[in-house]
């Protein structure tokens, strides 16, 4: 393994409980601890897990012209953003295409963004640019993130501080965790309820190890969070969308809110509007392969005919769902549901049809 | 008189006659992870050292398994399409994954013993 290879807070405890390391965005991650990734997935559906996300950057952008500069790089609506509240959105560029997506917080004085770990420097080097003279950009480095997801999390985390119990989704606050002020959010990205945990980095060990005491709770690394956003129908950055895919393509659509449709004002805007209006060329669609094969990202879609109309982006076993299954873009002539495909593996014709997305349904705290 | 041999790539051939049973070491399965999906070669199937002879999929990636030597496949482990997970329970047992009768027998002897290939993963850890 690579000497520069970055390590987050809790690396120590990822090769003590036994995980596998991988190279990822330039740190050294968890993809797996002995359990395996089936296991470990199928625990986050049914208790708590933990999950190291220490290597996404967060960045707080300070100063009362926060909003308005922000705005002008992606296509959220800040201005009605309740303070504590959360909004997932993604920074554009010129073409419509997306440069990364990200988690929004509305804090006093300010946001704050959590961005993705490949993305960091180029993001923050794209903040400083633009509005760099409008804000204050403060970048942590010193804390541990990590997730807790799963439908016991809740119970698990209340034990320490009554408060999360009431939090809303996509709400944030500071809860004291073993006497250390914590920054949580209820959030994440598996498709459960659950948190993200901000802690500072010298505390992070002692409270995961704390937290894994508790009954409920076991560790999870960075595949069965794949396999288990990818079954939420969550995109990932990289694979689902990048520069040359736009956000309606997406099937983003929601995070554009109707001030933001109505106004623009966010890079790309005049592509992405029309898209709003007139349909993008292509969509993103869950894909339900009729046979046990795993469809990987790059396997070409084709219609009855034979002819090559989409690609997979995403895709691999869903262990919930206990079969494979993929994302991918089609033409939109073939984005509706139940729409009989083929996935072209190994020269061969695999069976596949369009079905609505999530492959697992969501349990969200709405309050 | 059967005996084992390992290839690099981490698979196994039992030699009884000239019929070889072929499929992926331990240390192998527990490399990939939890599998989800086996592709055997089909019955009559001619096989050439290096070709694709099966595919294995784990959770986290597909892997190709390549002929271990020339020969003509009889069987396909059909058991594996329904139980993939044989292949990490059993590998070295009910997780073969296909027969073959061998038409170079001295292509075996590039392979690996037991303890030659014992060392070679202790290389690899």
């Amino acid at each position: 393994m690579s000497e520069d290879l970055k390590k987050t807070p809790l690396y120590d405890l990822h090769v003590e409980l036994g995980a596998k390391m991988v190279p990822f965005a330039g740190y050294s991650m968890p993809v797996q601890y002995p359990a395996g990734i089936m296991t470990e997935h199928k625990h986050t559906r049914a208790g708590a897990a933990i999950f190291d996300v220490s290597h996404m950057g967060i960045v707080r952008l300070m100063g009362e012209n926060a909003i308005p500069a922000l705005e002008s790089l992606l296509p959220a609506d800040l201005a009605n953003l309740a303070e504590n509240s959360i909004r997932y959105s993604f920074f554009t560029n010129e073409t419509g295409g997306i440069l990364d997506d990200l988690m929004i917080t509305k804090v006093p004085g300010g946001l704050s963004l959590v961005i993705n770990a490949a993305c960091k420097d180029a993001d923050i080097a794209h903040i400083k640019s633009k509005i760099g003279d409008q804000v204050e950009v403060e970048v942590e480095y010193d804390n541990a993130l990590i997730a807790l997801q799963g439908p016991k999390s809740v119970d698990v985390l209340a034990r320490f501080d009554v408060r999360c119990a009431d939090m809303k989704f996509m709400t944030f606050m500071s809860l004291d965790i073993e006497g250390v002020a914590c920054q949580v959010s209820r959030s994440g990205y598996t498709g459960e309820d659950g948190y993200e945990i901000s802690i500072p980095g010298d505390k992070a060990e002692a409270i995961v190890r704390r937290l894994l005491e508790e009954p409920e709770v076991e560790v999870s690394g960075l595949g069965a969070r794949d396999s288990l956003r990818m079954e939420a129908g969550l995109c990932l950055y990289g694979n689902d969308i990048d520069t040359t895919t736009t956000p309606i393509e997406a099937g983003l659509i929601w995070a554009i809110q109707k001030r933001r449709r109505a106004e623009g004002g966010f890079p790309g805007d005049d592509v992405i509007l029309k898209q709003i209006a007139d349909g993008a060329p292509r969509r993103l669609v869950g894909i339900l392969p009729e046979g046990r094969a795993p469809l990987r990202a790059g396997v070409e879609i084709a219609n009855a005919e034979g002819e090559v109309i989409g690609k997979v982006t995403s895709g691999g076993f869903g262990p919930s769902v206990g079969g494979p299954i993929a994302i991918a873009y089609v033409a939109s002539d073939y984005k509706a549901p139940d729409t009989a495909l083929n996935a072209l593996v190994r020269g061969k014709e695999m069976p596949c049809r369009v079905v609505k997305m999530p492959f697992e349904q969501k349990s969200y705290f709405r309050g | 008189m059967s005996e084992i041999k390992f290839s690099e790539d981490h698979e196994w051939i039992v030699v009884d006659g000239d019929i070889g049973t072929v499929g992926i070491t331990e240390f192998a399965q527990e490399q990939l992870g939890d599998v989800v999906f086996v592709e055997v070669p089909e019955e009559g199937k001619d096989l050439e050292l290096g070709d694709e002879a099966a595919v294995v999929e784990s959770v986290k990636a597909a892997s190709e398994v390549l002929a271990i030597c020339d020969g003509e496949v009889i069987e396909g482990n059909e058991a594996l399409a329904d139980e993939p997970s044989l292949v990490n329970s059993a590998p070295m047992g009910e997780g073969w994954f296909y027969k073959v009768k061998i038409t170079d027998p001295s292509q075996l002897e590039e392979l690996m013993d037991a303890d030659a290939y014992k060392t070679f993963i202790e290389g690899q850890g």
